[in-house]
């Protein structure tokens, strides 16, 4: 089980959290301009890396704040964790 | 019973003073405190305890420990009885009952041998090569296979134990309590870190309580009870004892399980008998020790074929000769030491076979003490049948061959050391990459990925000075890094070392005996050496394809005995050397593990938290069956005494139209709203407008998700300008939580407002029909109920039977209807007050069911059903609701062309061409029930009823262009209730569609 460090509350482990999705994917400013292909990206078209990937965590047990983490998807290393918008504080360890 | 004749008269750690009587097999032996059920056995002479996997070839007792292969038993009866649990590792009690698994009709004479007869028609892969075909018969062909290839039996009857678990936190977790172990935990619990030593025995002290060495020139023993009592003294330092570090998670987390009771007959009264700890740790020494591997040779599973280790620990420990006469045979220094405690128990050492030109210091020291050392020799073949009666031995050669005349040697042991393997299956699961060490011939722990360190035989120092030195290094260091101590290292005791002649690897003696003869690298799988080479001449090169293929290292083995020399095994036979052939992966559990543990208390009533609503005892009270709706539990009928379900739901269905009834709607979500942009949160979260909403005004508003499928729905009412009142379905109550969250941190964190989910801190209750306003006129003085104060879509606050209340116009049923809200506290006393004011009309509570009816008439559609994730406001009829002059979530969506598409299905109500006829639930839309199979699809029944107020059945449906066939005949098709029947398009709207009866 992940040890996710929520930025509001301190180390929590994982399973207070619900997973959010890429952090990096933002909703059109104007949806209305969109075309249907970066409408259909946004909604449908997520990278898979391998490696440190930005994303959102809900404390759904806990605070009840989304908050930004970046996870090393090949060795569940969290790297750093943060708000939603802001500074993410690098993580030591693990 | 009769008086253990493999018992030494003095010796040992056992408690001679608690004489035990246990039964295997149905027959009586005595043991004593402090036995495990192997080493009873080995005392009252019983060898013979299992069949094996596959041929079900006698076997014996080969280890000491949790890498025992062969002596799973099935132990207790009835009930509790538990498969699979290894007879070394079971804690002898009173009155324990044993047997063994997978024989009939007994392990002594075993039909199912005949398998062993016929072993050469079952190499590797013979089940997947013969059942092939055909494919059907394969469920016919695994129900006999498994009952000749079984193990043990699982419980038929429900666990009579209890279980639980426990998180826990510390700075420094050490697994493993022999002497790197408790030198880990001593270091670092001087320190004052927060220490749990893990250790899968009841006594601590690891390989030292088998063997017989010396430290501060004391018995180990005595060091080992001093560091003990200095760790129970330390207030922040927990011994867990017959406890099992089975997994390393992500992150340092720990899965332990702690066998609390299973060494007596039951767990003591309100006891748990097992207990899983999750334990998340800033730092972890792995000291787990090592597994001594033996040498493959011909026939090397006859029962009394051992390992030194094993042999050495029941001489030493159990004062127990696990054979009179005995063979050794090595490769190794570490069997001699072994060898000379065998002999001074009392077993005759008939020949050390060493397979090493050269054994050193200790084959001189053991020649001096009498024994007969054969150098560069090896066992060829083990001979006998039940028990080993003698073995071959001969000169070899360096790969292993026959180099000379074979020599007979009579024995009952045969005491096997082929090197050590250590225990990393810890460091393994944790994400280290495994690393080959060429001098002891096997894989060390390699880079970490987690904050564990490996100490002791675990990382492959095998000398007892290193092992303590190792463990005290990392015990300090750990407690540092966690933010204790100075990382200062306490001095280590002393210890002789003695000068040690390297190993030399041996995997295999090759190529003498009959052809038939077997040669086992994995006893637990009955995997043989012809079966890798059988894998290999049919192409499979990888390791990991070779495990599954031969089964090699599976199932609870994990690779504790059977691993490596399967590995050089196959190297040799693909020509690639160890480290390039590589390691399996290693999988938790250890040691396998009850799932009752696993599941702890959660199971029957508390397997989910229940949800009931403030007016659950009411609804008890008046009899009604419950329906699980998510976690809540929501009436579902009122019954009265001679009625049938359906004549229920009928009269409660049929009272809301024609006089009045009430629903506990208390389940629904509710949120409150409250800042100066809450107005606009709604407009950009809902399809419809909000701003214009005036204060005390209810409106009834969807939510799409962003890919334009309707999500959620239900009213929300404007209590003040910056204040509203969410309310939003029972099933999607946490999800629209979140979402609201999710909208307003990540899209739109500068909107000025604030919700909180008050679902549980109000009670609902909806009075539905044409006297509803005569009902709560009677319970409220100080709300104005009438139509011009408070129509349609109306709010007002006040008191209703005496309650703060807040009182809603709005319907789901269609009818005349208030929503009454009051704290919950006081939802059965509105519910009293509700029943006695509408007495003169008749009242009547109604459940689910007739709720369902009622909206199935009216035609609203449900989450779930209807808007079941892949339906567009549209498609339900509602987009006349879309507002063309904002953005909302999920709005773009709807203008792709796939959410356009005339042909998209869309809700319309169905009626029978014969009124009686039911319509199955789930049945498919048709045009022509004739059309050969597959026979094209237009559509699906989403909610059907028989409608009492009607008289007849209806149905909602999801139509292909369904609003253009209002009219047309079409057929509801359920292969599974076997009935096609004819149907009639019409509006989804059955009753009231101009939304009179709403107004008046």
């Amino acid at each position: 089980m992940l040890l996710i460090r929520c930025p509001h509350c301190g180390p929590r482990n994982q399973d207070e959290f619900a997973y959010g999705g890429d952090a990096t994917v933002k909703r059109p400013a104007d949806p209305a301009s969109a075309s249907d292909s970066e409408w259909h990206a946004y909604i449908y078209v997520r990278d898979n890396p391998r490696g440190p990937h930005e994303e959102l965590w809900h404390h759904a047990a806990g605070c009840r704040r989304w908050i930004r983490v970046r996870r090393d998807t090949l060795s569940h290393r969290i790297l750093a964790t943060g708000p939603v918008h802001g500074p993410l504080a690098e993580e030591e360890g693990r | 019973m009769n008086g253990q004749p493999f018992r030494n008269p003095s010796g040992g750690l056992i408690d001679r003073a608690r004489p035990l009587s246990f039964t295997f097999n149905g027959r009586r032996h005595a043991g004593y405190a402090g036995d495990t059920l192997a080493s009873a056995l080995l005392a009252n002479g019983v060898r013979l305890v299992a069949r094996s996997f596959k041929y079900h070839r006698p076997r014996g007792i080969v280890g000491a420990g949790a890498e025992e292969p062969n002596a799973l038993v099935q132990l207790r009866e009835g009930a509790a009885t538990e498969p699979d649990t290894r007879a070394t590792q079971v804690e002898l009690f009173d009155g324990l009952v044993a047997k063994s698994q997978n024989c009939w009709p007994s392990v002594g004479f075993d039909l199912g041998a005949l398998a062993g007869l016929l072993a050469s028609a079952l190499p590797a892969g013979f089940y997947y090569k013969t059942f092939m075909w055909p494919a059907s018969w394969w469920p016919t062909y695994e129900h006999h296979i498994r009952r000749i290839a079984g193990m043990g039996e699982a419980p038929r009857d429900r666990d009579p134990d209890r279980y639980d678990y426990r998180h826990a936190h510390c700075d420094v977790l050490v697994v493993g309590g022999g002497p790197a172990g408790l030198a880990a935990a001593l270091a670092a619990g001087r320190t004052g870190a927060r220490v749990i030593l893990v250790d899968e025995g009841a006594a601590l002290g690891g390989s030292l309580l088998g063997e017989q060495a010396v430290i501060d020139g004391r018995p180990a023993l005595a060091w080992v009870e001093e560091t003990v009592g200095a760790l129970a003294a330390m207030p922040d330092v927990l011994l867990l004892r017959r406890a099992t570090a089975f997994a390393y998670n992500d992150h340092d987390m720990l899965a332990i399980v702690e066998r609390r009771f299973d060494h007596m007959a039951s767990p003591p009264p309100f006891e748990t008998r097992q207990r899983l700890w999750l334990v998340r740790a800033e730092r972890v020494v792995l000291a787990t020790g090592a597994i001594e591997r033996p040498i493959v040779f011909a026939e090397n599973d006859r029962p009394g074929v051992m390992l030194v280790s094993a042999a050495r620990a029941y001489a030493n420990r159990y004062a127990v000769r696990a054979g009179s006469r005995a063979v050794v045979f090595t490769n190794n220094d570490s069997a001699y030491g072994a060898a000379l405690d065998l002999a001074r128990a009392g077993i005759e050492v008939a020949a050390m076979v060493d397979v090493r030109p050269d054994g050193g210091e200790a084959a001189r020291r053991a020649r001096a003490a009498g024994i007969r050392v054969l150098a560069a020799h090896g066992v060829l073949a083990a001979h006998g049948g039940r028990s080993v009666e003698a073995v071959s031995v001969a000169p070899i050669d360096g790969t292993g061959r026959a180099a000379g005349r074979a020599e007979r040697i009579d024995c009952d042991l045969v005491c096997l050391s082929g090197g050590w393997n250590p225990a990393i299956h810890l460091f393994s699961q944790s994400g280290g990459r495994a690393r080959y060490e060429p001098a002891i011939a096997a894989f060390v722990p390699g880079t970490s990925v987690q904050a564990e360190r490996s100490v002791g035989a675990a990382r492959g120092s095998f000398a007892l000075a290193d092992a303590l030195a190792e463990g005290l290094a990392a015990g300090a260091t750990g407690a540092a890094e966690a933010g204790f101590g100075d990382g200062a290292v306490p001095p280590a005791p002393g210890i002789d070392r003695a000068v040690e002649a390297p190993m030399r690897p041996l995997w295999a003696v090759h190529g003498v005996g009959s052809k038939r003869a077997k040669r086992f690298v994995d006893f637990q799988n009955d995997v043989t050496a012809a079966d890798i080479a059988l894998a290999v001449r049919e192409g499979y090169r990888s390791v990991e394809h070779v495990k599954r293929y031969t089964t090699l290292g599976m199932g609870t083995d994990q690779g504790k005995l059977g691993n490596i020399q399967g590995l050089a095994i196959l190297s040799g036979l693909v020509g690639a050397d160890i480290p390039a052939v590589g390691t399996t992966t290693f999988r938790p559990p250890y040691t396998p593990v009850a799932f009752g543990a696993i599941i702890g208390h959660a199971t029957g009533a508390d397997f989910d938290p229940v949800r009931r609503t403030p007016m659950y005892d009411w609804h008890v009270r008046r009899g009604a069956p419950f329906v699980n709706t998510g976690l809540w539990k929501r009436a579902q009928v009122f019954p009265r005494p001679g009625e049938t379900v359906l004549e229920t739901i009928g009269r409660e269905a049929r009272a809301v139209r024609t006089s009045v009834g009430f629903v506990d709607v208390s389940t629904l979500g509710k949120i409150d709203i409250q800042g100066g942009d809450a107005a606009e949160l709604l407009d950009r979260l809902y399809i419809n407008n909000w701003k214009k909403l005036a204060v005390g005004k209810a409106r009834y508003g969807i939510m799409l998700r962003e890919d334009g499928m309707v999500f959620d729905d239900g009213t929300t009412t404007r209590l003040a300008e910056d204040h509203f009142f969410m309310t939003t379905t029972t099933a999607n109550a946490v999800r629209v939580m979140s979402m609201l969250e999710y909208v307003h941190q990540v899209h739109w964190p500068e909107l000025e407002v604030h919700m909180t989910s008050v679902s549980e801190q109000w009670a609902g209750v909806a009075i539905a029909g044409p006297n509803a306003r005569n009902v709560l006129s009677r319970l409220t003085s100080d709300i104005d109920v009438g139509n011009e104060a408070l129509p349609y879509m109306g709010c007002a606050e006040g008191t209703v039977a005496g309650l703060p209340a807040r009182v809603f116009r709005i319907s789901f049923s269609g009818e005349m209807a208030y929503e009454v809200n009051v704290p919950s506290d006081y939802g059965a006393a509105i519910m009293d007050a509700i029943m006695a004011a509408g007495e003169p009309f008749d009242i009547i509570p109604y459940g689910t069911e007739a709720l369902n009816v009622l909206r199935i008439e009216k035609g609203h559609f449900v989450v779930g059903p209807e808007a079941d994730g892949r339906t567009t406001p549209d498609d339900l009829g509602l987009s006349g609701m879309v507002s063309k002059t904002k953005d909302f979530i999920g709005k773009r969506s709807l203008s792709r062309p796939a959410l356009t598409d005339p042909e998209r299905k869309q809700l319309v109500g169905l009626l029978t061409v014969d009124p009686g006829e039911r319509i199955p639930r789930g049945a498919q839309i048709v045009e022509d029930p004739s059309h050969p199979l597959p026979c094209p699809m237009v559509g699906q029944v989403t909610s059907t009823c028989f409608s009492p107020n009607l008289g007849r059945s209806i149905a909602l449906a999801l139509v292909k262009r369904g609003r253009s066939r209002y009219g047309e005949r079409l057929y509801a098709a359920s292969p599974v209730a076997g009935r096609t029947v004819e149907v009639t398009v019409v509006h989804h709207v059955f009753i009231d569609p101009k939304g009179e009866r709403l107004r008046v």
